[in-house]
């Protein structure tokens, strides 16, 4: 970039220092009184763990963590399924009908709340039971449509050459893609899972309208509502920094797996 | 060779596809067929043809709602691209070893649940939260302010959650820019005001776009942050959907708002696209004409 004076260079510092305190302060606020000894969810005064031993001893949170932690589980592994062989079709194919494409980013730019009532509609239509089964159905759908976005971006640069090469040499389908594909587009799926792991552990208003009524299949984020929806505590405030230290960590790992994938 | 790469790519596509069809084409396809039905006099869904769920999209009550949510959603995006846009200016002016850590620092809260990025502004603007400690600090004695459940709350809680998209959309193209072209512009005499406006600005216009239409669509149809930040005193589009399907058990005119939503992210993406392909088309006959 060209020379800058000393006041443009003052004053490029200075936007950057206000944005980084405007993404930042309201986060570590949060985090700072997650560690607050008194009750008031607000005030500090003085350092205590003591609402995060309260948090284990929650029976309502437990139970939504599990209910959340099955539901990203087996939402992942189906969509980390079929979003890659979803993203291998598309690409083996190269030649993409707009159609197609259409329906497979549709997932990730519809808005939840319309998914949310649709599939509400469809599955009372159907006379579905709701529970965990049917959040993790809705998850599955625009998991799988992150999944393959993720595999694709890897397939852009793969070489399709060396399978047919391997084809050539004998080997059949299955051994080609275990042997030659898998191993190049491997960062890329786990990368995929990571991102719908999180996507699924975060979710909250498919979950709400798919999950029916009753405590049994609450998930953590709509535990997280309804506390947020009572009042502030100090206990969502460690709930809060325990979900976040979970999903930041998952997506930055995800992350340096793409990364790592575009380095090579 | 060529029919069997088809048969297996479709093969391979099998099992998403008709994933996608049964769990996302064929409701969205129900909750639009639910929209020309009528409401059962107790709740429910009486099959009978109608378009008047449609007309009362367009009574003033429910236009009033659509517009202010028009309203609030575009004021968040005018605030978010000006911070955005000012963010991803000074990381690309930023020493080029330190503009991945401050993206990657841009983006991270991007990553947090979105309930809690919420939430931790509630923590902020309730009566005894910071800002009210903030100004006692400074000596304030008075009723703590009302900030929370305000229209403001909405939009910063808004700004706040999409502001990472803009920093990234923007600075895509920023990081891009030649910077000969400013210099050139500041050797034939612009000033530096001129140089950004003439120069620099219209140039990264597709990132401003991109940035500006994500964080519009996204606020537009926004449920979380008017429930929690607006107090449920500001209706926004995607509460008004929330109510008909979950309080007042309407569904067929919970359907229509839905549509008319979904019509309104499609318009917005359409244009979007629309002036991308002329800006495009633009800069391919400019630079035919520098070639020519």
């Amino acid at each position: 970039m060209a020379e800058r004076s000393p006041a443009t260079r003052r004053t490029l510092w200075l936007v950057l220092s206000l944005v980084f305190a405007f993404l930042y302060i309201p986060i570590a606020v949060l985090v700072a009184l997650s560690f607050n000894q008194g009750g008031l969810p607000t005030v500090w005064s003085g350092f205590s763990l003591k609402w995060y031993a309260s948090l284990v001893g929650n029976a309502a949170i437990l139970s939504a963590a599990l209910n959340t932690l099955i539901v990203a589980l087996v939402s992942t592994a189906i969509a980390t399924l079929l979003g890659t062989l979803l993203a291998i079709g598309v690409e083996i194919r190269r030649q993409y009908g707009s159609g197609l494409e259409a329906l497979i980013f549709a997932p990730m730019i519809i808005p939840d709340i319309v998914l949310a009532i649709a599939l509400l509609s469809f599955f009372s239509l159907l006379d579905f039971t709701l529970g965990l089964h049917t959040i993790i159905l809705a998850h599955v759908v625009f998991n799988l449509a992150f999944v393959c976005s993720v595999v694709r971006a890897r397939l852009k640069s793969f070489d399709w050459s060396i399978v047919e090469a391997s084809a050539d040499l004998g080997a059949s389908a299955l051994t080609t893609f275990r042997r030659v594909t898998l191993p190049v587009i491997l960062p890329a799926v786990v990368a995929g899972a990571l991102l719908a792991f999180t996507l699924s552990v975060d979710e909250f208003i498919i979950a709400f309208f798919t999950s029916g009524a009753g405590r049994a299949s609450t998930t953590l984020p709509m535990q997280i509502y309804s506390m947020i929806r009572f009042g502030i505590t100090p206990e969502i405030n460690a709930l809060a920094t325990i979900v976040m230290a979970v999903s930041i960590t998952a997506l930055t790992l995800s992350q340096r797996l793409n990364r790592g994938v575009i380095g090579q | 060779m060529v029919s069997q790469i088809r048969l297996r790519s479709s093969l391979l596509m099998a099992p998403a596809l008709a994933w996608l069809t049964a769990l996302m084409v064929v409701p969205c396809a129900l909750v639009l067929a639910l929209a020309f039905f009528r409401r059962g006099i107790y709740g429910g869904i009486e099959y009978t043809f109608t378009l008047e769920n449609f007309g009362l999209v367009f009574d003033p009550l429910y236009a009033g709602i659509f517009l202010n949510s028009a309203r609030i959603a575009g004021t968040a995006t005018l605030i978010a691209v000006v911070i955005g846009y000012a963010a991803a200016y000074a990381i690309a002016a930023a020493p080029r070893r330190l503009q991945p850590v401050f993206l990657f620092f841009a983006v991270l809260p991007f990553w947090s649940n979105y309930l809690i990025r919420t939430y931790a502004w509630i923590v902020l603007l309730n009566r005894e939260g910071l800002i009210t400690q903030l100004l006692r600090w400074f000596g304030y004695t008075g009723e703590p302010p009302s900030m929370l459940y305000t229209e403001g709350a909405v939009i910063a809680g808004l700004v706040y959650n999409y502001l990472p998209f803009v920093i990234l959309a923007c600075y895509a193209p920023l990081s891009r820019l030649n910077p000969e072209l400013a210099e050139a512009s500041r050797d034939l005499g612009a000033s530096a005001m001129t140089t950004f406006r003439r120069v620099i600005l219209p140039l990264t216009v597709p990132g401003i776009a991109a940035g500006a239409v994500f964080v519009f669509v996204l606020s537009i149809g926004n449920f979380v942050t008017p429930a929690l930040l607006g107090g449920g005193r500001f209706q926004m589009i995607g509460n008004l959907v929330y109510d008909q399907f979950l309080t007042a058990n309407d569904w067929p005119f919970g359907a229509a708002l839905a549509m008319a939503l979904i019509a309104i992210m499609l318009l917005v993406l359409t244009a979007q696209a629309l002036a991308a392909d002329r800006a495009a088309g633009r800069a391919a006959e400019a630079k035919g004409g520098a070639d020519g």
